[in-house]
C-alpha cells in the first residue's frame, strides 16, 4: 500500500501558549481565545502586541496569550488598555472581557474609553452572567433570568433592564467599529473571526477604537449542556442582542471617525470654525 | 541648577515632573490642585507627551497602571477624596511592582470635608492607601524649592524599588509661591526589561500581575516586596533637625504645619524654652533613626499637626514611653497660628518642666 503523507491540518496558533486554560468544558472563552490568536498569527503582530485581561473567567488570561499580558482591575481594562496605547501607539493593544467587567463596574471606562476613540480593540464576551464567581446576576442578564442573586428570576421592577453594549455605544462619536457575533456554529464561528481579525486591522490602519461583542454561554453557571445553552441562547438572548454591524464608520461611507462626528455636528459653530486658533 | 524663577508650588510639581522624564500625565479636576493639571494640560503637548484628563480618579489611577506596565515615567494628581477614590490603583501598582508617582494635595476631611489646608491623610498613606500588605514611599516637601527636588526625587526613587511614591503636601503649599530653582532634565533614564512593549520576538512575554492563586506564592512575593521595604527604611529615611542638639522640647512637624511650628521654636528660644524642631521630609519610611538620636536628652515631644495627631502615633512608637509625647493642632483647614504653638510649647515645657 501506498504510504500517505501526513500533512498538518488543525494546530494550535502560535499566539496561544500551550498550557492548560482554566475554562470549564463547553465554555465559548476557549472559541475566542482562539480567533483572537488566529487573527494576532495572521496579521503578524504578536511582537508588538500587548493584551489586556480582565478580572472574570478570563482573568488567567495573561498565562494562555504569548503576547506580553497586563492584568487589570475589575472594570479598569479600557483605562489600562489607554494608558500602554498613549505610551506605545505603535503596541497593537486588547482588552478582553466579559459582561460584569466591560458593562457593570467597567461602564464608565468602557464609554469613555469609547468616545476618546482610543485607537485599541475591545472583545467584550457577553453570557448573560458572572462565571467566575458562581453565578450571579449580571448587567446583561435577561429579564425573568433565574441566577444565583436573581432567584425568583430578573425582576426589572426592582433590577432594571439588561444593558445593550453595541447599541449604547453607537450613539457615541468615538467608536470606528461595532459589531455583535457569536460562536454557536461553524458558520458564526467564521463570522466572529471576520469580525475580530477586522477589529485589529482598524487598530493596525489607525482606524480606531473597535468593539466585538460575543453573545457567548456559560454552561456551568447556566445549569445546561453546551448544546442546550446555545438553543437558550438563541431562543433568548439573540431576540435582545440582535447580532450584527452596529457601527462602522469607513463602510458607512466617511473618510474617517473623525470626519463622521464632523458630518454629524456640522451646524455645532465650533465644530464647523474648527475651533481656537 | 538654572536661575531662580517665581513659581507657584501646584505648577513647580508638574514643571518639575517633567524635568525628571514624566511624559505622561492622567489626571482629573479636583480642588485644590488644579493648577498642575492645568499646567500639564498646557506644557505636555509641547515636549510631545501626553496630557488626558480621565473620565473618573479611578480611571485615571489605572491609566497610571497602564503606562508604567508600558515601562514610562508617569504621574497623577489630586486631593483627598480624589485619592481614596485611587486607592484601588494604588494598591494595583503596589502588588505589580510599577513604579509611579502621585500627589496628593490635602484638603479638610473626611468625606467631602473642605477645600482649605489639611494635613490629615496621613495616615491613609503611609498606613494603608488601599487595601493589602503593603507601603509606599511618602515625601512631605514644606517649601516649593521641595516640592521641585523631591518630585524628581520620587521618579528615580520609585523606578529603582519599582513602588510607588506619593507626594504628600496641603492647599497651602500648593498655592504658594516662592523663588525656585528648577531641577535640570534628566537624560538617562532606566532602561526596565519588565515592561509590556511587546516582545519583538525577541524574548518570552512579560506579564505585569498582581493576582497570585497560589498562597505560598503570594506569600512569599509579599515577603520579598517587604525586604525590598526594609531597603527604603535603610537608606531613604530623610529629616531636617532645627536647634534640636540640646532641645529640652523637640516639636515634631511636617509640611505647612513645620513652617509654622520653625516660627515658634523660634519665639519658645527667645523665652529661654530648649526648643527644637524635627521636621520628617520622608513619612514612609518614618526618619526614626535621626528621631531616636533625640531621645537621650528631650524631656518631651510635641507634635504639631494640622489634623488629629495621626503622626503623633509614630513618635511615640519611637520614643516607646521614654519621654511624654503629646499632640497639638487645628482640623478641617484651620492653620494652627504660631502664637497657639507657642502656647502649646509653653504649657508643656511647664509640665514636663514640673
Amino acid at each position: 500500500m501506498e504510504q500517505k503523507e501526513e500533512k498538518v491540518v488543525f494546530e494550535r496558533p502560535d499566539a496561544l501558549l500551550p498550557v492548560v486554560t482554566n475554562f470549564c468544558p463547553g465554555c465559548t472563552h476557549g472559541i475566542v481565545h482562539r480567533l483572537v490568536a488566529e487573527t494576532i498569527d495572521e496579521l503578524g503582530i504578536e511582537g508588538k502586541t500587548v493584551g489586556v485581561t480582565p478580572v472574570g473567567c478570563s482573568v488567567m488570561g495573561y498565562n494562555f496569550f504569548g503576547c506580553d499580558m497586563v492584568e487589570a482591575a475589575h472594570g479598569r481594562a479600557p483605562a489600562v488598555a489607554t494608558g500602554i496605547k498613549r505610551v506605545n501607539p505603535d503596541n497593537i493593544v486588547f482588552a478582553y472581557q466579559g459582561d460584569g467587567d466591560l458593562a457593570s463596574i467597567g461602564t464608565a471606562e468602557t464609554v469613555h474609553a469609547a468616545t476618546r476613540g482610543e485607537n485599541i480593540t475591545i472583545i467584550f464576551i457577553n453570557n448573560a452572567i458572572y462565571g467566575m464567581t458562581g453565578g450571579q446576576m449580571a448587567p446583561t442578564s435577561l429579564p425573568h433570568q433565574v441566577t444565583q442573586t436573581s432567584p425568583y428570576g430578573r425582576d426589572t421592577a426592582s433590577a432594571g433592564y439588561p444593558v445593550r453594549i453595541c447599541e449604547m455605544l453607537s450613539t457615541l462619536d468615538g467608536p470606528a467599529y461595532l459589531e455583535r457575533v457569536t460562536v454557536d456554529t461553524p458558520a458564526n464561528v467564521r463570522k466572529a473571526k471576520k469580525a475580530i481579525k477586522k477589529a485589529f486591522q482598524n487598530q493596525v490602519d489607525g482606524v480606531g477604537y473597535s468593539l466585538i461583542e460575543v453573545v457567548s454561554t456559560c454552561p456551568t453557571n447556566w445549569g445546561m449542556t453546551p448544546q442546550e445553552s446555545f438553543t437558550w441562547m438563541r431562543e433568548n438572548m439573540l431576540p435582545y442582542y440582535p447580532l450584527g454591524v452596529y457601527r462602522d464608520v469607513l463602510a458607512e461611507g466617511h473618510e474617517s471617525v473623525a470626519a463622521a462626528a464632523a458630518e454629524r455636528a456640522k451646524d455645532s459653530k465650533i465644530v464647523a470654525e474648527g475651533g481656537a486658533a | 541648577m538654572s536661575e531662580k524663577v517665581l513659581m507657584k508650588g501646584n505648577e513647580v510639581l508638574a514643571e518639575s515632573a517633567m524635568r525628571a522624564g514624566c511624559k505622561y500625565f492622567f489626571g482629573y479636576p479636583i480642588t485644590p490642585q488644579t493648577e498642575l493639571s492645568a499646567y500639564m494640560s498646557k506644557h505636555m503637548p509641547k515636549i510631545g507627551g501626553t496630557f488626558l484628563q480621565a473620565e473618573s480618579e479611578v480611571a485615571a489611577i489605572n491609566m497610571v497602571y497602564g503606562a508604567a506596565a508600558a515601562g514610562a515615567r508617569v504621574m497623577t494628581s489630586s486631593s483627598s477624596p480624589g485619592i481614596s477614590l485611587k486607592s484601588e490603583g494604588v494598591s494595583y501598582i503596589a502588588g505589580a511592582d510599577l513604579p509611579a508617582v502621585i500627589i496628593n494635595v490635602m484638603r479638610g476631611g473626611p468625606g467631602l470635608g473642605s477645600i482649605q489646608p489639611s494635613q490629615s491623610d496621613y495616615w491613609q498613606a503611609t498606613k494603608a492607601l488601599g487595601h493589602g500588605d503593603f507601603q509606599m514611599v511618602v515625601y512631605a516637601p514644606s517649601t516649593v524649592q521641595e516640592m521641585a527636588d523631591y518630585v524628581a526625587k520620587a521618579f528615580d526613587v520609585a523606578d529603582e524599588y519599582r513602588t510607588p511614591v506619593m507626594i504628600l503636601l496641603d492647599g497651602l503649599l500648593g498655592q504658594m509661591m516662592e523663588p525656585v530653582e528648577l531641577p535640570e532634565p534628566k537624560a538617562d533614564i532606566p532602561d526596565k526589561p519588565w515592561a509590556c512593549t511587546g516582545t519583538k520576538g525577541e524574548r518570552a512575554h512579560n506579564v505585569v500581575n498582581s493576582l497570585y492563586l497560589d498562597a505560598d506564592l503570594l506569600d512569599q512575593t509579599n515577603r520579598e516586596r517587604y525586604e525590598r521595604y526594609d531597603k527604603i527604611k535603610a537608606a531613604e529615611q530623610i529629616s531636617e533637625e532645627y536647634l534640636c542638639d540640646d532641645a529640652d522640647i523637640v516639636v515634631v512637624a511636617f509640611g505647612a504645619a513645620a513652617r509654622i511650628a520653625r516660627n515658634a521654636v523660634n519665639a519658645a528660644r527667645e523665652q529661654g524654652i530648649k526648643a527644637g524642631l524635627f521636621r520628617p521630609i520622608t513619612l514612609w519610611p518614618f526618619p526614626v533613626d535621626a528621631l531616636e538620636k533625640t531621645v537621650a536628652h528631650a524631656r518631651g515631644y510635641l507634635t504639631v499637626e494640622m489634623k488629629m495627631g495621626q503622626m503623633v502615633d509614630d513618635v511615640r512608637l519611637v520614643v516607646a514611653g521614654r519621654a511624654p509625647v503629646v499632640f497639638y493642632g487645628r482640623t478641617g483647614g484651620v492653620i494652627p497660628t504660631p502664637a497657639e504653638v507657642l502656647d502649646a510649647i509653653v504649657a508643656f515645657d511647664q509640665k514636663v518642666g514640673e
